[in-house]
């Protein structure tokens, strides 16, 4: 289990200081797969590297499996930073060895012996689809490939964490997905508690369990992955989850009402039902659902007629019914 | 005639002399330079601001010593260390001497070099090794090092290119090579001949050392696909 405590980052320069993170408290639980999204800027790559102290916070704790670390002594953090891995965005793999002895890299500082090294690594290969390239060197290498072999080097040192720092944000759609479903399979098979960066909504969709939303240095939300989805709280949450393209929202001057299904509604024909009810005609601007756990879950925007007999009619036909719906500023 | 001199010379042996005694200078200086010059070049870059262990004080201090030795034109420093090199090996004349010389005005030079080759290595990388709990002397041997090593390689090309020149300046004060011939033979007795015959030996020189050191870098880095 992670634990962070009232965590503080200040850097300060010639202009002044900048608060990077202030007053994070995250609770990380063993085995889950716990997303930290925002948007660039908000802090969440310096949080990450707090986890593993490569920076250092200006004030709290970072407790890991009941040990706060940020007090241990250097030989001691750097035991301890074997138990907790990271992949990268721009991977990181040393480019002038092969994959086989990238993979073995983390093995070769822990002093594992050379030929075990090479059999754990040949091992791995074969877990993220790579053993033939063990021989390759990073520049053959696909971007899809290379964070393949980021995810094994990652693994070698038999992690209980695994951090990924925005690991599919240089990647295409298709090699995204497959690499989150690896990262799900590893999860799954080896139990390795994932944290991911990121400042894409669908990388949290597609594999987390838990998220907590970052903005401007503290966290602005947290909660289940389908609670925040369905029904964000936090200004930012919303921008994340609804069209970044504000103009696509831009109304005829009607009211805005965002419906919100979490299960149930969504196998109903609401909408339908609604306009024939109120025989008044409504705009959907923005629809999107999810699946989660087999369960459906979204949320729609409609604009209402400027009309405010007709727009009357459906506001109390939505407090009769019961749909979630918010008005949407 | 130029190849009528040219056989003179060669067949006197001066030639053969002057081309080993220069390369074997050369060779030793460098040699011994890179000694002085990579460790201090490494302590130069890990201990920058950007560094992994970054020292404020060390840096400095040592990089005024390394901008002084290196501000000084070499035809100066050179006849400002002979009592230097007469401590060290026990001579202020010959190649024993000039060797001291070439070290003493090489290695900060070499240090530089070997501290801008260092710092072409990707942040990341050495950040994918620390998150690992990798120590910075494993930093240094194993992704420092390994990661620069082409761009060290066309460095000790460079730095061997510059020696040898310095090493033909090094004859103003007893040295001996090709720069000896060129000065004493060419120079003092009016022929020029012998000068034109040493700047092509010593073009020859420069251009193997050159295609091979580049050869050797382009081979070995990795990042080339083939």
């Amino acid at each position: 289990m992670i634990v962070l405590k009232e965590l503080c980052k200040t850097y300060s320069s010639a202009s002044g200081d900048v608060e990077a993170l202030k007053d994070i408290n995250l609770t990380i639980q063993d085995g889950e797969i716990f997303g930290i999204i925002g948007l660039s800027g908000a802090g969440k790559s310096t949080l990450v590297r707090c986890i593993n102290l490569l920076e250092r916070p200006t004030s709290g704790s970072v407790i890991i499996d009941g040990e706060d670390i940020t007090t241990l002594p250097r030989a001691a953090l750097l035991k301890m930073r074997r138990k907790i891995s990271m992949i990268f965005q721009g991977f990181n793999l040393l480019e002038q060895r092969s994959v086989l002895r990238n993979v073995t890299f983390p093995l070769e500082i822990a002093g594992v012996g050379s030929q075990e090294a090479r059999e754990k690594a040949l091992g791995l290969l074969k877990v993220v689809g790579l053993e033939e390239k063990a021989a390759a060197y990073p520049a053959q290498l696909s971007g899809g490939q290379k964070q393949r072999v980021a995810i094994a080097r990652a693994l070698a040192s038999d992690p209980r964490y695994l951090l990924c720092d925005e690991a599919t944000s240089a990647l295409d759609p298709n090699t995204t997905r497959s690499i989150l479903e690896l990262l799900r399979r590893i999860n799954q098979e080896l139990g390795v508690t994932i944290i991911v960066i990121t400042h894409e909504m669908k990388v949290i969709d597609q594999i987390c369990d838990r998220v907590a939303v970052i903005d401007q240095s503290r966290i602005a939300e947290e909660g289940r992955v389908s609670d925040v989805f369905t029904n964000p709280k936090s200004q930012i949450a919303r921008e994340l989850i609804l069209p970044q393209d504000r103009a696509a929202l831009e109304t005829s001057g009607g009211k805005k009402i965002r419906l919100i299904f979490d299960g149930m509604q969504s196998k109903e024909p609401v909408i339908s039902r609604m306009t024939l009810d109120c025989q008044t005609p409504v705009n959907i601007m923005f629809a999107d659902t999810k699946d989660f756990d087999g369960i459906v879950y979204g949320h729609m925007i409609i604009e209402l007629p400027t009309d405010e007999n007709q727009a009357a009619k459906v506001m109390s036909w939505l407090k009769n019914s019961p749909v979630k719906w918010k008005e949407e500023a | 005639m130029l190849s009528e001199t040219f056989y003179k010379l060669w067949d006197a042996g001066i030639l053969q002399r002057g081309v080993w005694e220069t390369i074997y200078m050369t060779v030793i200086s460098t040699a011994i330079s890179y000694v002085i010059g990579l460790p201090l070049g490494v302590i130069l870059n890990i201990t920058d601001r950007e560094g992994i262990c970054p020292i404020h004080w060390l840096n400095r201090l040592l990089g005024i010593i390394v901008n002084f030795f290196r501000s000084i034109p070499f035809i100066i420093l050179m006849v400002a260390m002979l009592p230097v090199a007469n401590f060290i090996v026990g001579t202020s004349l010959g190649n024993k001497a000039m060797i001291v010389m070439l070290v003493i005005a090489a290695s900060p030079y070499i240090a530089r070099m070997v501290e801008s080759s260092l710092k072409e290595v990707d942040a990341g990388v050495i950040e994918a090794a620390q998150s690992m709990g990798a120590n910075n002397f494993q930093i240094i041997t194993k992704v420092l090092l390994p990661e620069a090593r082409p761009s060290l390689i066309m460095g000790a090309v460079i730095s061997m290119v510059t020696i040898l020149g310095y090493s033909a300046m090094s004859s103003t004060i007893g040295g001996t090579g090709l720069g000896q011939i060129a000065i004493s033979y060419g120079h003092q007795r009016f022929n020029p001949d012998i000068k034109w015959i040493c700047v092509f030996l010593t073009v020859i020189i420069v251009q193997i050392i050159q295609e091979v050191g580049t050869a050797i870098a382009h081979r070995t880095d990795k990042r080339i696909t083939k």
